[in-house]
C-alpha cells in the first residue's frame, strides 16, 4: 500500500497521456481515478499512523552508489510525512475533478490532466523521501511540472516567458539547495536523514572556513538549505515568479502556486529541524525572511487589480506566516498553518476559477461587480475561503494564524515580539485587501462592458463538488485538528519526525492577544465595505495624495524592475560581449585566423622575390654577400 | 590465445567500410546497398560489444581481454586492452554510430557512399583509441580519427565547410604534434610504449611536468577547453548531422578518456601539480560558455558551446582525484555523449525539413509536431541536469566530489547548472512554443518511423541511466578505485620523499 501511494499517480500519469489516443474522456477518468485512489489510500496511512502507530520505512531499491555516496528510493512514512500526504493527495483529487469541468473546452486535456498526475507524483516522491536526494528529485520534478503547466498555454508569450522565469528563479533557490547537501555530505558522509539528524548535535559548535569567512557548519548548512525553501515557497527576494505564474490555468494555481508545491519550503525547513534547531542564527534568519515576505505581499496585494495576482500574493504572504512561525521554533503550527491553509488557499482559487470561466476568462476585478445573485455556490464558497483566510472566529485559519502570532509573542525573544506585531498588521493588512476582493468582485455596480449580466452563470456540478468539500475542510480542518497537531500533547503525533529543544509554553496566554486579531479581522468587514462599496471617493483622494507610495506598491516594490536590470540585462551584454569580443576578436583572430593571415602575409611577401629578372637576384646576392662579410669580419 | 574479440570490434568497420566500397553508385544517387551494409556492420559490431560488456568482469582492475603481436620488432607492440572505464565508451561508440549512420538517409543527399566509408573508418579510429595500450598505438588512432572527420565537414559541410574544416584542423594538429614529441620523450626515457609496463616503472618527477603540458595541450584542445573551444562550434555549424552527433558524442570524448588513461595514470604528480590550472580554465569554460550560449542565435552554435560548459564538468571531476568526482565525470562523459547527439539529431531534424538553423525562424513548431517537442522537451531537461535524467547524476557526482577539494570551484561551477536551464529553455521556448507565424513551416510533417525510432533509444537511455545508473557505476567502480589508490600512493610517495 505505502508503494502504491508513489507509483499509482505515475501511472495515471501514463496511462493518461497515452489514452489521448482513446479519447479525451479516458485520460480524465484514468488519471483522476488513480488520485483518487491515492488520496483514500493517503486518509487510511494518515488514520493507521495517528490510532495504530503504523510508520515505516519502505525501500525501492538503490539509485546512486559512488563510493560511500550512498542514495536508495524509499517510501518513508512518519507523521510528517503521512499530514503532509493527506494534503496533497486530497486536494490533488480534488483539483482532477475541478479541471474535468474547468478544462472543457480546452484542446489538449490529456496533456494536462498527464502534467497534473505527474506534479502529485513529484510531490509524494518529494513527501515521502528519506534522504535529501530524492527530495532533491521530487523538488526539481515539481520545479518541471511547473514549469510546463504554467507555459500550458504555450501560445501566449507571456505564459511562456512566466514558466522560464518560474524555473530558473527556482533555480537559483535549488542552487542554495545543492550546496546544503553537498555541504552535509562532505562533513557528515551521507545524506540520510535519519543518520544525518543523528550526528547533527556533535557538528554543533564546529566551524568552518567558507571563502575567507570562518562559519558555524550547522549555520551554513542551513542557510543554504534555506536558500532552497525560498526559491521553491516564493519567499522575499525569490518571490519574483509566483505573481507571474498565474499565467497558468487557474487549477494548476490552486494545486501547485496554493496548497501544495510552494508549501515545500515550509516542509523542508520542518523535516530539517533537527539541524534547524542547533543554529539560532539561521532559525532567526527564516523569521525574518518570513515576516519581510509577510508584509511586503500583504502589502502589494492591496492595490493589485488582478483576481488571480491578489490571491497569489496573499500565497506569499501566509507562506511567510509559516515560515516565521518555523523561525521561532513552533514548526508544529506551521505545518497546522500549512494544512488549514491548503483548504482556504484552494478554495479562495478554485472560486476564482468559476469566476474567471463564467465572465469569460475575464481577470481584472475593476471590470467585475455585483454578480453575487448569479453564482451563489462560487459567492459562498469565496465569502467562507476569505472568512477562513482572515481568522475569522472559529473558521480553519483563526486557529492555525493566531497560534502562530500567539507562539511568536510567548517565544518571549525580541524577535518573537516582532514578529507578532507583524503578524497582526500583516493579519488586518490581509482582511482588507480580502475583503476588497470580494466586495470588488461580487458587490455593488456591474461593470463589465463585454458581457451583459445576465448571460452570467454558475458553474457546473464538476466545479462546485470540490468547492463544496473544500468549504467543509476551510471550515472544520482548524477545530478537529488543533488539539492532535498543537494541542499539549502535540508530541503524541509528532514524535521524532520533528524536533524541538526548547519548547514553548503555550498555557498562559496574554487575554489581549488572544482578542486583538479575531477583533481586528471582524471590524476589518464594515471598514472595508464603507470604502469599496458605499464611499469609495475617500481611496481616490488617498491614492491621489499618495501617489509615490501607490505606485511602488502597485509596481511590486520595483524588484521585478530591479532585477531585470542587475542579473538579466548584464548577463545578456557579458554573453554577448564574450562571445564578439572574446571569442571572435581575441581568440580566434590571435588564434588561427591570427595565424593563418601572418602565414598567408609572409608567402605573399617572399613571392615577392621571385620576380623573374635577374637584376633583382643579383642585388639581393650582392647583399646577402655583404651581409656575410660584414658578419664575417666583425665576429673574426 | 582467445578470440581477438577486441581487433574484430575495431577492425569490423573497416571490413564493412571495404564492402561499402565495392557497391556503385552515382554522386547523387541514393545508394541502398551502401546503407545497408553499413547499417548491418555497425549494429553487428554494436551486438558484439554488448557481449564484450557481458563477459567483461567487474571485479578486477587488470585490462582484460588483452592482445598482443610484434609489430615493429623490439620497438612497438601492437597492444589492445580494456578497463571498466574503456569499455564504456566502447559501447558508447558502437551504439553512437549505427545511429549516425541511420540519420544519413535523411540528412546527406551527395556521395552517401563515401560518406558512410569515412564514417565506418572513423568508427574503427575511435574504437582503436580506447582499446589502444601502447602509446604509439593510440597516438595513431587518435591521430588518424582527424582525417575522416576533416574530409565529412570539408566536403559534406555548410556554406563555410572551408574554413571550418582548416580551423579545426589546425587546432587539433598543433596539440598532437608536442603529444607525438612527449610519446618519444617517454620512449627514451623508459625504454617502451607499452601503457602498462610505463605504470610499472614510473616516470621520474622531474620529467612529469612538462611531458604533462605535452600531453595536456593534446587534449585540452579536444576535449576543447577554454580558451582553445573556438573550434568546435564552427566545425559543428558546418559539419552535416551525422559527422556533429559522431564528433560531439564520441570525438570530444576521447580526450577526456586520454586525461584519465595517461594524464593522470603517467603522470601523477604533475597531475596534482597542474589541478589548479586545470580548475580555473574549467571554470572558466562552465561559466564563460554558458554565457556565450545565451546570446547564440544559431542552434547548433548554441549546443556546442553548452557542449563545451559540460566538458567542463567533466575535466573539473577527473582532477578531484576522489571517487565521486571521475565516476561523476565519467558518468557525465557518457551522458552528454547520448544528450549531445541527441540534441544534435534533433536540430537536424528541423534543418532537414527547413534548411535553417537560426532560431528565428522557428517558433510555435508544438503545433504541428508534437512528438517531435516532447522529445525536444527530455533532452532539453536532460542538457540542464534534470534529476531523473542522465544529466544530473553525473554532475550531481561531479559536484559532490569537488565540493570536497575546493568549495569555490564547485560554487562557480554550480552557477553553470542555473545558466544552463536559462539557455537551454530560452532556446525550447523560441522554437517550440509560441504561436506558429512563419508560413514555410505549415506544411512540414512529424518525425517518421525511423526518426522516432532512434530518439526513442536515447531517450530511453537517457532516462534510465538517470533513474538506474548502477550498471554504468558497477562497471567503472573497480577500475576507478585503481587509478585513485595509484594516484594517492605516488603522491604519498612523493611526500615521504620530502
Amino acid at each position: 500500500m505505502e508503494y502504491a501511494v508513489i507509483f499509482l499517480p505515475l501511472f495515471g500519469a501514463i496511462f493518461g497521456y497515452l489514452s489521448k489516443y482513446i479519447s479525451d474522456l479516458t485520460s480524465q477518468i484514468t488519471t483522476t481515478f488513480f488520485v483518487c485512489v491515492t488520496a483514500a489510500i493517503s486518509i487510511i496511512l494518515f488514520y493507521n499512523g495517528v490510532i495504530n502507530n503504523d510508520y515505516g520505512n519502505y525501500l525501492i531499491y538503490e539509485w546512486i552508489s559512488s563510493g560511500d555516496f550512498v542514495v536508495n528510493w524509499s517510501v518513508n512514512i512518519d507523521p510528517l510525512s503521512s499530514i503532509m500526504l493527506v494534503v496533497v493527495t486530497l486536494i490533488s483529487a480534488l483539483v482532477h475533478i475541478y479541471s474535468i469541468g474547468y478544462m472543457k473546452h480546452d484542446p489538449n486535456k490529456p496533456r494536462f490532466m498527464s502534467y497534473l498526475s505527474l506534479f502529485t507524483f513529484s510531490m509524494i516522491v518529494l513527501v515521502v523521501s528519506d534522504n535529501f536526494l530524492q527530495l532533491f528529485f521530487g523538488w526539481e520534478g515539481v520545479g518541471l511540472c511547473s514549469y510546463l503547466l504554467i507555459g500550458f498555454w504555450y501560445k501566449k508569450d507571456s505564459a511562456n516567458k512566466a514558466a522560464i522565469k518560474a524555473f530558473i528563479v527556482n533555480r537559483v533557490g535549488d542552487f542554495g539547495f545543492a550546496l546544503g547537501i553537498f555541504l552535509i555530505f562532505m562533513f557528515f558522509g551521507t545524506v540520510n536523514y535519519s543518520e544525518v539528524f543523528e550526528i547533527t548535535p556533535k557538528f554543533s559548535s564546529e566551524t568552518i572556513n567558507f571563502l575567507g569567512f570562518n562559519i558555524n557548519l550547522i549555520t551554513l548548512i542551513c542557510l543554504f538549505l534555506f536558500i532552497g525553501a525560498m526559491g521553491k515557497s516564493a519567499q522575499f527576494f525569490l518571490h519574483t515568479w509566483l505573481p507571474d505564474a498565474m499565467e497558468g490555468p487557474t487549477p494548476v494555481s490552486a494545486l501547485i502556486h496554493a496548497a501544495t508545491m510552494v508549501t515545500a519550503g515550509v516542509f523542508l525547513v520542518v523535516r530539517c529541524s533537527p539541524i534547524f534547531e542547533y543554529s539560532q542564527i539561521a532559525l532567526n534568519f527564516v523569521a525574518i525572511i518570513g515576516m519581510l515576505t509577510a508584509f511586503f505581499a500583504a502589502s502589494v496585494a492591496l492595490v493589485q487589480n488582478d483576481i488571480k495576482r491578489i490571491i497569489a500574493y496573499s500565497t506569499c504572504s501566509q507562506l511567510g506566516y509559516m515560515f516565521f512561525a518555523t523561525g521561532v521554533g513552533a514548526y508544529n503550527v506551521a505545518i497546522f498553518h500549512l494544512f488549514t491553509h491548503a483548504f482556504f488557499k484552494a478554495l479562495l482559487f478554485l472560486g476564482s476559477g468559476s469566476v474567471i470561466h463564467s465572465l469569460k476568462e475575464e481577470q481584472d476585478i475593476r471590470k467585475m461587480g455585483g454578480i453575487w445573485r448569479q453564482m451563489p455556490y462560487t459567492w459562498i464558497a469565496m465569502i467562507v475561503g476569505t472568512l477562513a483566510l482572515t481568522g475569522f472566529p472559529f473558521l480553519s485559519g483563526y486557529y492555525s494564524k493566531d497560534a502562530i502570532i500567539e507562539f511568536a509573542y510567548l517565544k518571549g525573544t525580541n524577535i518573537g515580539y516582532f514578529a507578532a506585531g507583524i503578524g497582526i498588521v500583516t493579519a488586518l493588512m490581509t482582511a482588507m485587501y480580502s475583503w476588497r476582493l470580494i466586495f470588488k468582485t461580487f458587490h455593488g455596480k456591474f461593470n463589465n462592458l463585454d458581457l451583459s449580466k445576465f448571460e452570467i452563470k454558475d458553474s457546473g456540478i464538476l466545479i462546485i463538488f470540490p468547492l463544496v468539500i473544500l468549504i467543509l475542510g476551510s471550515i472544520f480542518s482548524g477545530i478537529f485538528f488543533k488539539e492532535l497537531l498543537i494541542g499539549h500533547h502535540y508530541n503524541d503525533f509528532w514524535q521524532s519526525s520533528i524536533l524541538i529543544l526548547k519548547s514553548i509554553d503555550h498555557s498562559n496566554v496574554p487575554y489581549w492577544i488572544l482578542f486583538i486579531t479575531p477583533l481586528l479581522v471582524t471590524l476589518a468587514i464594515p471598514i472595508s465595505y464603507y470604502l469599496y462599496i458605499i464611499n469609495n471617493k475617500i481611496l481616490e483622494k488617498i491614492k491621489i495624495k499618495n501617489q509615490l507610495i501607490y505606485k511602488f506598491l502597485l509596481n511590486k516594490w520595483y524588484i521585478d524592475e530591479i532585477y531585470d536590470f542587475t542579473f538579466v540585462r548584464p548577463s545578456q551584454i557579458i554573453g554577448s560581449f564574450l562571445w564578439k569580443s572574446g571569442d571572435i576578436k581575441t581568440i580566434d583572430r590571435f588564434g588561427p585566423d591570427g595565424i593563418s593571415k601572418i602565414v598567408k602575409t609572409l608567402s605573399k611577401k617572399t613571392t615577392k622575390f621571385q620576380s623573374g629578372y635577374i637584376y633583382d637576384y643579383a642585388f639581393v646576392m650582392l647583399i646577402g654577400l655583404s651581409l656575410l662579410l660584414t658578419i664575417f669580419i666583425f665576429y673574426k | 590465445m582467445n578470440f581477438p574479440i577486441l581487433s574484430s570490434i575495431t577492425f569490423l568497420p573497416l571490413i564493412g567500410a571495404f564492402f561499402v566500397f565495392l557497391t556503385r553508385s552515382e554522386k547523387t544517387e541514393k545508394n541502398n546497398g551502401a546503407i545497408y551494409i553499413s547499417i548491418f556492420t555497425s549494429f553487428l559490431n554494436f551486438f558484439i560489444s554488448l557481449f564484450l560488456w557481458y563477459s567483461f568482469d567487474t571485479k578486477t582492475s587488470e585490462f582484460q581481454f588483452v592482445e598482443e603481436i610484434d609489430w615493429i620488432s623490439g620497438f612497438i607492440k601492437f597492444k589492445f586492452g580494456i578497463d571498466g572505464i574503456s569499455i564504456l565508451f566502447i559501447l558508447l561508440t558502437t551504439l553512437i554510430v549505427p545511429i549516425a549512420i541511420i540519420s544519413c538517409i535523411n540528412s546527406v543527399k551527395l556521395r552517401i557512399k563515401e560518406f558512410l566509408i569515412a564514417l565506418l573508418v572513423l568508427e574503427t579510429f575511435m574504437i582503436g583509441v580506447f582499446c589502444s595500450l601502447d602509446l604509439v598505438v593510440f597516438y595513431l588512432f587518435f591521430e588518424a580519427g582527424l582525417i575522416p572527420m576533416f574530409l565529412i565537414i570539408g566536403i559534406w559541410g555548410g556554406p563555410k565547410k572551408v574554413y571550418s574544416a582548416f580551423k579545426f584542423f589546425l587546432f587539433t594538429l598543433l596539440g598532437s604534434v608536442l603529444m607525438l614529441v612527449a610519446i618519444i620523450a617517454i620512449y627514451w626515457i623508459t625504454g617502451t610504449t607499452d601503457v602498462t609496463e610505463i605504470y610499472q616503472i614510473k616516470i621520474p618527477h622531474e620529467f612529469q611536468y612538462l611531458l604533462w603540458l605535452a600531453f595536456f595541450s593534446s587534449f585540452a584542445v579536444k576535449l576543447p577547453m577554454w580558451p582553445v573551444h573556438t573550434w568546435l562550434p564552427d566545425a559543428h555549424v558546418e559539419a552535416p548531422t551525422p559527422g556533429s552527433v559522431i564528433l560531439a558524442a564520441i570525438l570530444l570524448k576521447m580526450a577526456g578518456y586520454g586525461f584519465l588513461r595517461f594524464s593522470i595514470g603517467l603522470f601523477p604528480i604533475a597531475s596534482d601539480y597542474f589541478t589548479p590550472l586545470i580548475f580555473a580554465l574549467s571554470v572558466i569554460a562552465v561559466v564563460y560558455t554558458s554565457l556565450v550560449a545565451l546570446m547564440q542565435d544559431d542552434m547548433k552554435k548554441l549546443i556546442a558551446y553548452s557542449s563545451v560548459a559540460h566538458m567542463g564538468f567533466v575535466t573539473i571531476g577527473i582532477f578531484t582525484f576522489n571517487k565521486q568526482g571521475i565516476e561523476g565525470s565519467i558518468l557525465q562523459m557518457i551522458s552528454h555523449g547520448l544528450i549531445s547527439a541527441a540534441l544534435f539529431l534533433s536540430v537536424g531534424i528541423l534543418y532537414d525539413r527547413t534548411h535553417s538553423r537560426l532560431i528565428k525562424s522557428y517558433g510555435g513548431i508544438v503545433n504541428i509536431l508534437p512528438k517531435y517537442s516532447l522529445f525536444f522537451m527530455v533532452f532539453a531537461l536532460a542538457t540542464l541536469g534534470l534529476p531523473g535524467t542522465s544529466g544530473f547524476v553525473g554532475e550531481f557526482l561531479v559536484l559532490v566530489g569537488t565540493f570536497k577539494v575546493n568549495f569555490l570551484v564547485a560554487v562557480l561551477a554550480s552557477i553553470g547548472v542555473i545558466l544552463a536551464a536559462a539557455y537551454i529553455l530560452w532556446l525550447y521556448k523560441r522554437v517550440i512554443f509560441g504561436k506558429l507565424e512563419n508560413p514555410q513551416l505549415k506544411k512540414i510533417n512529424d518525425v517518421n518511423y525511423l526518426e522516432t525510432s532512434m530518439l526513442t533509444v536515447l531517450c530511453v537511455m537517457i532516462l534510465l541511466f538517470g533513474f538506474y545508473p548502477d550498471p554504468l557505476l558497477e562497471t567503472i567502480k573497480v577500475s576507478v578505485d585503481n587509478l585513485i589508490s595509484n594516484y594517492n600512493l605516488e603522491i604519498n610517495n612523493k611526500l615521504t620523499l620530502k
